[in-house]
């Protein structure tokens, strides 16, 4: 058996290295952010949101920007015959998924990196909530990558792929974006920054995390029977 | 590894009563055989009669229906995380990923079958220089035509010195020149076993120790 952690690497690596060539993820997600949150701005008429507001218009906007990468994740492989390669190679086939969801997770801060700062731009009036922000996108990350994946996974094969993935997806993600939101909303009060229950929105995102992880790690084998 | 190799005294291929249905449509139906290590099997049929799932179910890639298979000791499919990495397939899609070169695309493959560094640069040249891309090795292949795509294809089928060769149409797309380069790599003579499907039996049946017919709704034969 090839060690877990080349197979990773190489997988990983084949990834991002497409879609830096052929950018056909990340730009139409970054791109999506940036209009919504025009739209939100000029929509709303308010220069400056605060609480839950400024955490839904912010989770919404990054979930279905999200998906825009997460409908592409696995189209190489099944159109270019990715599967196959991966099923005849003597590796551990769980090690798709991983490196699948190291993948939609680089995305995913990526367009972070260009969305939060636009939104901290358009909707704050101060930089402060960013550092504890970053700790929310990272741990919801990694669970919308954990069950973007698993669920991209899935869709891949179906011609209804594009309907199929928002179908099944968002109603997994709504624990996840009720966690991310009620971590969110005191980091975004106009008054300054709270740490309201702060801790217990991070331990229910992390718990998500290891549920999705645990279990796209676990099936994915069975999913890539015939 | 030298030890896990098949000995020559049981059957590479080994297939009793091989079933497999597609929803209520029998591709294949009661086939049989037993091939010898190092023996080339030539697989003839009309288009339906179920020659590529049989090639696939051989590669781990379907699992059967009913029956036995066993390859290279490995009984299928309870066993096939044994037999991958010793099988080469090519199949009637070369694998390869038209945003990375020929060389990426390579030294992909490589990776995923362990083969890493030095050894791999080395291989990997090896073979673009057999199949006369090694000047074209950083182009991205969707720039490649058909036939360029197939050579490397041939390379992604060898590139881990496989056991067993499963070969769907080797020579598709390519020009003289190109299935002699195949002849070359894939045999027959180089101590594979070979299963080699083809619609082109003036070329390959030269070289069958063991001829397969396959025909939709009939028995199998086996020559």
């Amino acid at each position: 058996m090839t060690p877990s952690r080349t197979a990773f690497a190489a997988i990983l690596g084949k990834d991002l290295r497409a879609e830096l060539r052929t950018l056909q993820s990340l730009p139409a997600m970054a791109l999506f952010a940036v209009t919504s949150f025009v739209i939100f701005r000029f929509g709303l008429n308010r220069t400056s949101l605060s609480g839950g507001l400024a955490a839904g218009v912010l989770w919404a906007t990054l979930l279905f920007a999200a998906v825009l990468g997460i409908n592409r994740l696995f189209v190489a492989e099944r159109e270019e015959g990715g599967f196959d390669a991966i099923r005849l190679a003597p590796i551990d086939r769980s090690v798709l998924f991983t490196a699948k969801v190291a993948a939609l997770i680089v995305y995913l801060l990526v367009l972070e990196l260009i969305a939060v700062p636009i939104f901290a731009v358009f909707f704050l009036n101060s930089a402060r909530a960013l550092p504890p922000l970053a700790m929310v996108l990272v741990l919801a990350d990694i669970g919308l990558a954990a069950t973007g994946t698993l669920i991209s996974s899935m869709a891949v094969n179906s011609r209804a792929r594009d309907l199929l993935v928002p179908l099944v997806l968002l109603p997994l993600v709504v624990p996840l974006m009720i966690a991310a939101t009620a971590a969110s909303e005191p980091l975004l009060l106009l008054g300054g920054v709270s740490y309201h229950r702060f801790g217990t929105w991070l331990m229910v995102l992390g718990l998500y995390d290891l549920i999705f992880a645990l279990l796209g790690y676990a099936v994915f084998d069975f999913l890539l029977e015939d | 590894m030298a030890d896990e190799r098949q000995t020559e005294a049981e059957p590479a291929i080994e297939l009793v009563g091989l079933r497999r249905v597609y929803g209520e449509r029998a591709a294949l139906e009661g086939v049989s055989l037993e091939t010898p290590v190092g023996s080339s099997l030539v697989v003839l049929g009309p288009n339906g009669a179920g020659k590529t799932t049989l090639l696939r179910i051989l590669a781990t890639l379907l699992r059967p229906t009913e029956g036995e298979v066993r390859v290279l000791g490995c009984k299928l499919p309870d066993e096939a995380w044994k037999l991958r990495g010793k099988i080469g397939y090519l199949g009637h899609e070369p694998l390869l990923y038209r945003d990375l070169s020929g060389r990426e695309n390579l030294r992909f493959h490589a990776r995923l079958h362990g083969i890493t560094g030095a050894a791999a640069e080395a291989r990997i040249e090896e073979l673009l220089e057999a199949v006369k891309l090694a000047h074209r090795g950083d182009e991205r292949t969707y720039e490649f035509s058909a036939g360029m795509r197939q050579r490397l294809a041939i390379c992604r089928c060898v590139l881990h010195e496989p056991e067993l060769l499963l070969l769907d149409e080797p020579d598709s797309n390519l020009d003289i020149e190109g299935r002699e380069i195949a002849r070359t790599l894939l045999g027959p003579g180089l101590g594979h076993t070979r299963v080699v499907v083809t619609h082109d039996p003036e070329r390959h049946l030269p070289d069958a120790d063991q001829v397969l017919r396959l025909e939709v709704d009939e028995p199998a034969a086996v020559s």
